[in-house]
């Protein structure tokens, strides 16, 4: 589904990915943990097609290259982030960016947008599947909701936009146990053979939800280890100081 | 007649068109005989003319303005038309089907079907084209509640008593230059009179529309809400694209007495000019509403999306005691565009209330002032205002200013003031985009979002035509 070969991005003369390699499969969950300032957001933000990065390398997304493609054009194409830092959008309520965006993404791809109905039913579902309450969804996109709300409102989006990879920033940081336990069920009831999650991490807790097939150290912009779910453990141990 | 450039680049502007109409026209130029023409023509009483004439006595002591902050070249009055009519219209139809068709077909292209839709809709539309009303609807519905609507030259000939007692009685005769110009040649406009202890049963609404080329348009709308009686106003605007800088210079005037509401809502949409800055509507207009009986309430609402140059500030003189004036206000400038709007309230009456709420977003080169007058005499105890002024810039090119005048004569009332200039955020951009909005919708939603509070204020089928608008003034401006 991904192939990633010698990936290097710079950003106002910082050269932070230096050559990264990595495949995904569909169906696989990968798990990216490593210092700070390693570049794990920039990773995440140079596969959605951030502007302002020169990039290096090839990234192939089902065979096709990204480079060409806008960040909209990704997202209609089934790449959804989870972000570390989620937006708020005073004014604009979250029902109606919700279904902008659900309608945005149908339309690229020659479905039929959902009517007003359709789609509330369908967010109420999804919403109480996480324990989400309706009226949140009234209100303004991400303003005054707390850090947890924001993580479980990302998660909620993901289940509704339905995409091929998801990609998740640091979505478990600042979740307390209940919240990482709602937002790791929400991950394991969208994963099917299909899709695929790379997940961005400091701590083995949630991996202990999300079982992870392969654990990345990312380390001074490349991937300096590879392993399974064990590795997470290890490092949980050990840091990383004995790897980079 | 001038050619007419209907710039086909420019195709934003979906009310570009030119109705081709035979014209009847005022002799060119600024004189006494163009202003006996225009009342003969009317067929007005002596007193309408006098009236005009004396405010053209006026005209010649006073001068044009230029305080504001757009500037534009001198306007030469003697190179214009001060009257144009659609020549069907000099003897007036009775009815609808009396109407030139390519009339009736202009309001289709406006999206103002007058027959069926806007009856679905429950909107009576007086509408004005070019220079005199062209006809209005639902006038049997309204007339049953004793509810006057009509031109206000039909006002002229019918409710001369009405139009004595109140024409003028806001904005007087000499107030200033722009506004006396249009005392002196105001062609048509809306007259509205609400009886006491009646709610208008629908909203009621005007277009204006500027189609002949070399023509100034000069409305002149007139409301009364008398005692507890209310009414919501609708006035939409467009004109045809022009190389040339057409102007525009109304007058509206609002009285509400005693425990009467009076809601004014503009959509403004005239030409804005070309994306270098050739052309469009130079909108110079003034609005001013009287809240004079006690408990009364004025509520202007506007979005300006048009124009090459606007420059306007919708008023309230709070003169009843525990009267009401608010002002909610979207003003968006793109390309070459200037706006230099706000409000003045002006609180007279004990326990008189205003609210201010000014959206400014500013695109390409253009630039946006908010300028706004809030003034508590002595008397007004108890009085208070809140202001909230927000900008939003959209580019390094684009400016946003906010003058606020405030004035507070006494130590019970309070003013308050609130003002954020923000750019438009790439972070809010990216996260709308990664959820696969384009860049369009992207800037749609977030300007929309950051309108919310005026946006909310317009009736519903309004509200949504506020929204594309939005949009399409937008369009192309980021990214
Ligand atoms: N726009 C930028 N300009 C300069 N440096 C940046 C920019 N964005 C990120 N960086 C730097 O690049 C490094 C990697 O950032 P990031 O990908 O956010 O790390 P991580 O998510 O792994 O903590 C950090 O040192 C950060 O300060
Ligand atoms: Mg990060």
């Amino acid at each position: 589904m991904l192939n990633i070969k010698n990936l290097e991005a710079t950003i106002d003369n910082k050269h932070i990915l230096k050559g990264l390699n990595l495949d995904i499969k569909p169906g696989e969950v990968h798990a990216i943990m490593g210092p700070n300032g390693s570049g794990k957001s920039t990773l995440a933000n140079v596969l959605s097609g951030k502007n302002g990065y020169e990039i290096k390398g090839d990234i192939k997304y089902n065979g096709e290259s990204l480079s060409e493609l806008s960040t909209e054009e990704r997202a209609q194409k089934g790449i959804f982030l989870a972000f570390q830092y989620p937006l708020e959008i005073p004014g604009v309520n979250t029902n109606t960016f919700l279904r902008t965006s659900l309608n945005s993404i149908k339309k690229a791809r020659g479905q039929k947008e959902l009517d007003t109905l359709t789609f509330l039913k369908l967010v109420k579902e999804k919403a109480s599947e996480l324990g989400i309450n309706e009226k949140f969804l009234s209100r303004q996109l991400n303003v005054g909701f707390s850090g947890g709300e924001k993580k479980k409102n990302e998660i909620l989006q993901m289940k509704i936009l339905q995409p091929k990879l998801s990609i998740l920033d640091e979505t478990d940081s600042g979740l307390d146990i209940d919240a990482l336990r709602i937002v790791a069920d929400g991950v394991n009831s969208y994963k099917n053979k299909e899709n695929a999650f790379l997940i961005i991490t400091h701590y083995q807790r949630l991996l202990d939800y999300i079982k992870p097939d392969f654990v990345h150290v990312l380390s001074n912009g490349k991937i300096m280890k590879t392993g399974d779910a064990e590795l997470g453990i290890q490092l949980e141990k050990t840091g990383y100081s004995n790897i980079v | 007649m001038k050619t007419e450039n209907l710039n086909k680049n420019n195709k934003d502007y979906k009310y570009g068109f030119t109705t081709d109409v035979e014209n009847i026209r005022s002799p060119k130029g600024l004189s006494e005989e163009t202003i006996r023409f225009i009342s003969n023509i009317k067929k007005e009483p002596k007193w309408m003319l006098e009236w005009r004439l004396k405010a053209f006595k006026r005209l010649k002591v006073l001068k044009e303005p230029d305080w504001q902050k757009p500037k534009y070249p001198k306007i030469n009055y003697q190179n214009l038309y001060y009257y144009s009519a659609p020549k069907s219209a000099s003897e007036k139809p009775k009815s609808l089907d009396e109407i030139d068709p390519k009339i009736l077909e202009t309001y289709k292209k406006l999206g103002i079907p007058l027959v069926e839709q806007k009856r679905l809709n429950g909107i009576a539309v007086d509408a004005v084209f070019d220079s005199v009303s062209v006809a209005t609807t639902f006038k049997d519905e309204l007339t049953k509640k004793g509810i006057i609507f009509c031109s206000i030259s039909e006002a002229i000939q019918n409710h001369p008593e009405l139009v004595k007692k109140y024409l003028g009685s806001v904005i007087p005769l000499s107030d200033h230059y722009f506004a006396t110009l249009n005392s002196a040649v105001f062609t048509d406009g809306s007259f509205v009179y609400i009886p006491p202890n009646t709610k208008c049963p629908m909203e009621l609404s005007t277009y204006f529309r500027i189609n002949a080329s070399e023509t100034g348009q000069f409305e002149r709308t007139l409301i009364i809400a008398d005692k507890g009686s209310y009414v919501s106003y609708l006035e939409g605007c467009t004109a045809p694209m022009r190389d040339e800088n057409q102007l525009h210079a109304a007058n509206v005037e609002l009285i509400a007495l005693d425990d009467a509401e009076i809601k004014y809502s503009t959509v403004q949409n005239w030409y804005p000019g070309d994306e270098k800055g050739i052309g469009g509507i130079y909108n110079f207009v003034t609005k001013r509403g009287a809240c004079k009986g006690k408990n009364s309430k004025i509520s202007w609402t506007q979005v300006e999306t048009g124009s090459a140059i606007t420059w306007k500030y919708p008023s309230c003189i709070l003169q009843g005691d525990n009267s009401v004036g608010e002002f909610y206000s979207i003003a968006i400038t793109n390309n070459f565009q200037k706006a230099d709007t706000g409000t003045k309230m002006i609180h007279l009456g004990k326990n008189t209330k205003s609210k201010i709420i000014s959206k400014g977003i500013s695109a390409g080169n253009a630039d946006n002032m908010y300028r706004g007058l809030v003034e508590i005499k002595n008397k007004a105890i108890n009085s208070r205002n809140y202001t909230q002024c927000d900008s939003l810039l959209m580019g390094n090119k684009c400016g946003a200013h906010t003058i606020p005048y405030i004035k507070n004569n006494n130590a019970s009332s309070t003013i308050e003031h609130e003002a954020t200039t923000t750019k438009i955020n790439e972070e809010q951009l990216y996260y709308c985009n990664q959820r696969g909005l384009d860049q369009e919708e992207a800037v749609s939603l977030i300007v929309n979002g950051f309108c919310k509070e005026v946006l909310q204020q317009l009736p519903m089928e309004f509200a949504v035509e506020a929204q594309k608008l939005v949009a399409i003034s937008l369009e192309g401006s980021v990214g």
